[in-house]
């Protein structure tokens, strides 16, 4: 643009005369930065252009647009073009008619700069169209040229290309909407029916995810400060889950009445089943089977929040990092945790140690327990063991991927994919009774050996819990 | 308490709006405004003085003005705003030795307030939920803003320990946002379209700019330590993308220094690498000891923070605004057809 490489040039050399250090400093503050995004014309030579245009197109507004009087035809030309590029205007005004709406239109541009107040950059935004709208003022010719009626049409509708009809038929696109949706509820409720699931479940299903994908679209959710978002918890990471929890494994559940009904509370399970199932299903557990439908806040591994996809989901289920500062915050925020102490030790162990407790880590889960005075809740897990039994471990491949064990089972990666189907064995959940640790006082965390025996305590009454478990059940599949 | 108050830093949005705060309380004498360019903006009746604290000239201010208190307030986090990366290390970590070794020399000086950010804590997979004043960093920011103020904080705790008579106020800050101010993280938010690492949502913490302000002038007066500053609850990336009403586009994170140079010399936003792994990553704070050591309580939570600075930026493409209203207008029809047609069939029944 030749008419901004002339203004800018005094403001150069104002720039040198400041000298080195005021150089310097404009630097600093980023005042260049701010000259280059203020537009170089002047404000003053603005305004008069929009009154100046104002009365021409006041007059050209009751005439046709036949393009008679050349400077009219001009005036309107502008204006589209500011119109078009105008953003906000744009976006709040109704759809525009064929010929532009003149005055109207330049002054609330004028408000919405003076409104936006001292953010910089969207004065420049809404301020960008003057130096275009001064550059088709000055080639009127063309202007004139390039908008005779006909040509503005698609000017003009192109920037709604948001809306999912045409122009004319927007007063109809509600009442059509609804009608395609009656149908296509219909379609669903006979192929439901046909199916032979109860229609009107269908429906409740469907109603409630469009309202889920409503409150995804528009933000409307709350998470804590965990990250953990009840809403995307209830409304799709459960349901997910739960034909998997009730068709599949048909877990069954023992002694949820140990489990306190509000309160801290810290559920400490067997870990296994090469892919950590077992903690998903608990959850499940908890949630489902529990009078007070209580979430279980579980307590990963640091690998899992480090892997993509796997972290969001799992914060957003309401886990956190296994380390005594978040648990500690959780049990004295009165939430109930899972705990799964053997880790990657009990999860990638051999199908021949089945059932073989590991070591209970360092015995941090008991010290955290301790210092908020909650209760432990032994839990034993039977069945996870049989869904991906290890034959094997190729410790190179996981070496080069970096994750703790590569497992070979039966089916995988003989089968591909295929192997990622869990076999469908039968699961048991018991939930022991709770070891009070309330009595002991929070310095009895201080105290190592007591630590020791506590884990021990809870070790010991999940192993013996998990033989007498394994005695009772008929078979692994049934 | 405090007399003569000496705001560093003040011709910069944040320090500016300090100022003026500071200037309507009676109980203090002079305010003491030092930038290297004048104030664009009404900083009250604080003095302006020109100076660089990057220049030993800033003793000379000190001693003449005997300056009690000292708010250092020209630690700054985007490099755009400095004009470029080296000169604002340069603002950020000579400048922050210069005048810790001018207040070190001046006997008058009895309280420091620094404004420090949560960007010391970093930001990894491996962090807790909420960071407490005195947990350390689990990976150590090693590039950009983050390292300027561990090092920030590195100098002043060697003040401390030169001048133990000196009482130490050393406020870190979430990221600050609101309708006035602009960062780097509110450039973002502007983006017309906002990329998001794929498969990570991290939490944010956010302040708004008027609580940021509050809470320092709560600090100039008030107790000293370390003080977490942030506001209440969480919001995440894409959440608070929704609420922007800026869709979204997923990119590696193994892509995102490549694609967060592009945006950067296009001027658009400013993406250090650091600055990605906050977005992957995010932060929490623990805002205990500023509820009950400070005494200050923010008044904006962090969702009505965000909800205030998207109050002021515009919507990102025309027409946007109306398409977000008629997707989420299209599920609330459908929600409603379907409830109506439940109804009916519980009628017919």
């Amino acid at each position: 643009m030749p008419a901004s490489t002339g203004a800018s040039r005094p403001a150069k050399k104002a720039a040198a005369r400041k000298g080195a250090l005021a150089a310097g400093a404009a630097r600093a503050s980023g005042e260049r930065a701010k000259r280059r995004r203020t537009p170089l014309i002047a404000e003053p030579a603005e305004s008069t252009e929009a009154t100046d245009s104002a009365p021409a197109a006041e007059a050209a507004e009751p005439t046709p647009p036949v393009a008679e009087a050349t400077a009219a035809a001009a005036a309107t030309g502008r204006h589209t073009e500011a119109e078009v590029v105008d953003e906000e205007e744009s976006a709040k005004a109704p759809r525009p008619e064929h010929r532009p709406r003149p005055v109207a239109k330049a002054v609330p541009t004028r408000k919405t700069v003076a409104r936006s107040g001292t953010r910089a950059p969207k004065a420049s935004r809404t301020r960008r169209p003057s130096p275009r709208t001064k550059a088709s003022a000055e080639r009127p010719v063309r202007a004139l040229k390039a908008v005779p009626p006909v040509v503005e049409l698609p000017e003009t509708s192109s920037d709604e290309q948001g809306a999912p009809r045409g122009v004319p038929p927007r007063t109809s696109v509600t009442p059509g909407l609804e009608e395609l949706l009656g149908a296509g509820i219909a379609a669903v409720r006979t192929a439901a029916e046909a199916a032979g699931v109860s229609p009107d479940d269908v429906e409740r299903h469907l109603a409630s995810l469009l309202a889920f994908v409503r409150r995804r679209l528009t933000g409307d959710f709350t998470v804590d400060d965990f990250g953990f978002d009840e809403d995307f918890t209830e409304s799709f990471y459960l349901p997910v889950l739960r034909p998997l929890y009730r068709h599949w494994f048909r877990v069954e559940v023992r002694g949820i009445e140990n489990i306190p009904a509000t309160g801290g509370g810290l559920v400490v399970a067997n870990h296994s089943g090469t892919v950590a199932m077992d903690s998903l299903m608990t959850q499940v557990a908890v949630h489902d089977e529990h009078p007070a439908h209580r979430h279980l806040r579980m307590l990963g591994a640091d690998l899992v929040f480090q892997t993509p996809v796997m972290g969001t989901v799992a914060r957003k289920s309401g886990s956190t990092l296994a380390a005594n500062p978040d648990a500690e915050r959780l049990l004295s925020s009165g939430e109930l945790c899972g705990v799964w102490p053997e880790g990657f030790k009990g999860v990638g162990k051999p199908f021949s140690e089945r059932y073989k407790l590991q070591r209970f880590g360092r015995g941090g889960f008991v010290s955290a327990a301790l210092k908020t005075g909650v209760p432990i809740i032994p839990c034993s897990i039977v069945g996870a063991e049989e869904i991906y039994p290890i034959l094997g471990n190729m410790k190179t491949v996981a070496r080069l991927l970096g994750v703790p064990y590569a497992p070979i089972t039966p089916t995988w990666p003989l089968l591909g994919p295929l192997g990622w189907i869990p076999l469908p064995s039968k699961w048991i959940i018991e939930f022991g009774a709770p070891v009070e640790t309330a009595d002991l006082g929070p310095g009895a965390a201080d105290d190592p050996m007591l630590v020791f025996d506590l884990t021990d305590q809870v070790r010991e009454t999940i192993q013996q819990t998990l033989y007498s478990l394994l005695m009772q059940r008929r078979s692994v599949f049934f | 308490m405090a007399d003569v108050v000496l705001v560093t830093g003040v011709s910069r949005y944040l320090g500016g709006q300090f100022a003026r705060a500071l200037t309507k309380d009676p109980s203090i004498s002079r305010v003491i405004g030092v930038d290297v360019i004048p104030p664009p903006h009404d900083i009250g009746r604080t003095e302006f003085v020109r100076a660089d604290i990057r220049n030993p000239m800033i003793g000379k201010i000190i001693a003449q003005s005997e300056v009690d208190t000292v708010v250092h307030m020209n630690v700054i986090a985007t490099p755009t705003h400095a004009g470029g990366r080296v000169s604002q290390k340069e603002i950020n970590v000579i400048g922050t030795m210069q005048l810790l070794a001018a207040c070190q020399k001046a006997p008058s000086i009895r309280r420091l307030v620094v404004k420090s950010s949560a960007a010391v804590y970093g930001s990894s997979p491996r962090d807790p939920a909420m960071f407490t004043e005195d947990m350390g960093p689990k990976s150590l920011p090693r590039a950009g803003f983050g390292k300027d103020s561990v090092e920030v904080e590195g100098y002043v705790r060697g003040f401390s320990r030169r001048r133990p008579d000196v009482e130490i106020a050393m406020l870190r800050f979430a990221n600050i946002i609101g309708p006035g101010i602009r960062t780097s993280l509110t450039d973002y938010f502007t983006l017309p379209v906002v990329p998001v690492p794929l498969g990570f949502d991290a939490r944010l913490q956010l302040v708004h700019e008027s609580d940021a302000i509050g809470a320092l002038l709560a600090s100039t007066s008030g107790p000293s330590g370390i003080t977490n500053i942030a506001g209440d609850g969480v919001i995440t990336v894409t959440q608070a993308a929704a609420l922007a009403g800026r869709p979204v586009v997923p990119v590696p994170l193994q892509a995102a220094g490549v694609f967060g140079g592009f945006i950067k010399r296009s001027g658009l936003a400013d993406f250090s690498s650091d600055q990605m792994q906050f977005l992957a990553f995010g932060r929490g704070l623990d805002t205990t000891r500023m509820r009950e050591h400070l005494g200050f309580e923010p008044s904006y939570t962090t969702r009505a923070a965000f909800e205030d600075f998207t109050r002021a930026i515009g919507p990102a493409v025309p027409g946007a605004p109306f398409v977000g209203s008629a997707l989420s207008g299209l599920a609330g029809n459908a929600a409603h057809v379907i409830g109506g047609a439940l109804a009916a069939a519980g009628r017919n029944r």
